[in-house]
């Protein structure tokens, strides 16, 4: 049986012997490629992320215009801003009313609903948030 | 019946008389392997996906195999040595194994013809947010910082007397990505599959206590407590077409990347096209489930005794340290390199993240910068060089493919 282990050993391709130089030119020659490969991607990202940027700001300042041209002039002075007209913040699925919940609660509560439901959290909208009282 | 002869042709048969002889000692050391890589996994947790499955395979193979003789075994290493070699009658016949082999060997089939890694890779891309990368580009550089540590481990190998192909195989274990490790090695290396893959697990599981120590050693603790600007919005469009542009440009840079990133990048298309949950959502778990399933055994089967105790493998165990070390090194350094030119807007401890090991290594870098400035969120921000660390550590396994094939 040894001898049989033996002669299986003995034919196994281990691949090409290569010198100690050689190891070097190719290490360094591999890290430059990795190196240069992911530079040129790196390039390519940022021109597409500048071209989707700057399409993005257009039709932001395109939203913005119509939207001034729509608005009717102000007769009497603004009222203050109401929780929902204000912007939403990114990737926010809108905004919720709070009753006696200071936004710290509010926002450790909804960690928590959104972990245990295993969504992330802007995929849900939370209406209102109201501390009952016994 | 003779009780006698048959209770002594029932010792013959059995396997705990093969411990006494042909060094069936090793397969009782091996067996010792097997039952602490299980207590790793599972009260340590350990990858404990992976390495309960590669544990109890090592211990299936080393329970059943005492050497060509054994028939009845569930991995014959033999005729695998057989299927690599040119001059035997067997040479890449798969039918040979199906008519001859185990159980493992026929789940190992699928190693070795490189599925279970691309059909991994396939998941991983369903699973992976490339947001943050595509948010912040400059990322792709600290992921190829961190390929340091393959190119510093294959030189090593080299040094230490291993072929160019072996070398190649130990030093992606620098890469920290286990499906890209098995991937090479099978291709370039076979018969060192088992201390490789091993090793690149062993050590992604031990990125918690690898990377800190070099962390606190590189990095300051005034760069330790900056804090990173958020990253600006991706739109949905972006990440559709961030999978097909990397897909394009990967692939057509090395061909032999193509299994690897182009199974990367169609679970990410999946996933971000909006239109495809279906397929995304079951090669996030149904699929990735059943490859880990069978990846994880049959890999544990290639560490038969016979094979496995060598100098070989204690080299190799040595270079994978080594290799993981100087990749966190690598990123580290890019990192601080980044944070100067950038004025001090980028935390360096991100660099480290750069090592693919997803999304452990990310999670290190946020835990050690919320040491130091416990309003520091760095999570986002090290996903980026994460990922990045992904396509990186691919296209360096491409090269040494390339190089080697």
């Amino acid at each position: 049986m040894l001898d049989t282990l033996l002669i299986a050993a003995k034919t196994i391709d281990k691949g090409r012997e290569v010198s100690i130089g050689e190891a070097g030119v190719t290490a360094i020659f591999g890290y430059a490629v990795v190196f240069s490969g992911l530079v040129v991607l790196m390039a390519v990202l940022y021109i597409t992320g500048a071209y989707f940027k700057s399409k993005d700001e257009k039709a932001a300042a395109a939203k913005k215009t119509a939207e001034a041209a729509n608005k009717p002039a102000p007769t009497v002075a603004a009222a203050p801003v109401a929780d929902s007209a204000k912007p939403v913040a990114p990737g926010s699925a809108g905004h919720v009313k709070l009753h006696d919940v200071p936004d710290r609660e509010a926002a450790m509560l909804m960690a928590i609903v959104a972990d245990k439901m295993q969504k992330p959290i802007n995929e849900l909208h939370f209406i209102s948030i109201k501390e009952v009282k016994d | 019946m003779d009780i006698l002869e048959t209770l002594e042709n029932l010792w013959n048969d059995s396997g705990f008389q093969s411990f006494f002889v042909n060094g069936g000692w090793k397969n009782l050391v091996m067996i010792v392997v097997a039952c602490v890589l299980l207590y790793l996994g599972i009260v340590k947790k350990f990858e404990p996906l992976l390495l309960v499955g590669i544990a109890f395979g090592c211990l299936l193979v080393n329970l059943s195999y005492f050497g060509p003789e054994s028939t009845d075994a569930l991995y014959h290493p033999d005729l695998w040595t057989n299927f690599l070699d040119p001059e035997h009658a067997d040479y890449h016949s798969y039918g040979a194994i199906m008519a001859h082999g185990g159980l493992l060997d026929i789940l190992y089939i699928g190693v070795k013809a490189g599925i279970y890694p691309s059909l991994i890779f396939l998941g991983v891309g369903a699973m992976t947010d490339f947001g943050p990368l595509i948010a912040n580009p400059k990322s792709l550089l600290l992921g190829a910082a961190a390929q340091m540590g393959v190119f510093a481990a294959y030189f090593g190998a080299v040094c230490l007397g291993f072929t160019g192909n072996e070398a190649a195989s130990i030093g992606i274990i620098g890469g920290a990505d286990g499906p890209t490790a098995i991937f090479l090695t099978t291709r370039l290396a076979p018969h060192l599959l088992g201390p490789i893959a091993i090793a690149a697990y062993s050590y992604m599981a031990l990125i918690p206590l690898i990377q800190p120590f070099f962390m606190n050693l590189l990095v300051t603790e005034k760069e330790k407590k900056i804090k990173m600007e958020q990253a600006r919005n991706v739109s949905k469009t972006e990440k559709i077409i961030f999978p097909i542009i990397v897909a394009m440009f990967v692939i057509l840079l090395l061909p032999s990347t193509a299994p690897l990133v182009g199974c990367l990048m169609l679970g990410n298309l999946w996933r971000e096209c909006g239109v495809t949950e279906r397929l995304s959502d079951t090669v996030q778990n149904a699929l990735m489930n059943i490859v880990t399933v069978f990846l994880g055994i049959s890999v544990g089967a290639t560490t038969a005794a016979s094979q496995f105790i060598s100098w070989e493998t204690i080299k190799i165990i040595v270079l994978g340290l080594a290799a993981f070390s100087f990749s966190t090194i690598g990123g580290l350094l890019v990192g601080k390199l980044m944070c100067k030119l950038s004025g001090g807007k980028i935390n360096p401890l991100i660099g480290s993240a750069g090592v693919s090991a997803v999304p452990m290594a990310a999670r290190v870098s946020q835990m050690e910068g919320q040491k130091a400035n416990p309003s520091n969120f760095l999570l986002m921000h090290a996903m980026g060089p994460n990922v990045a660390g992904v396509i990186g550590s691919a296209i360096a396994a491409g090269f040494l493919l390339a190089v080697y094939k």
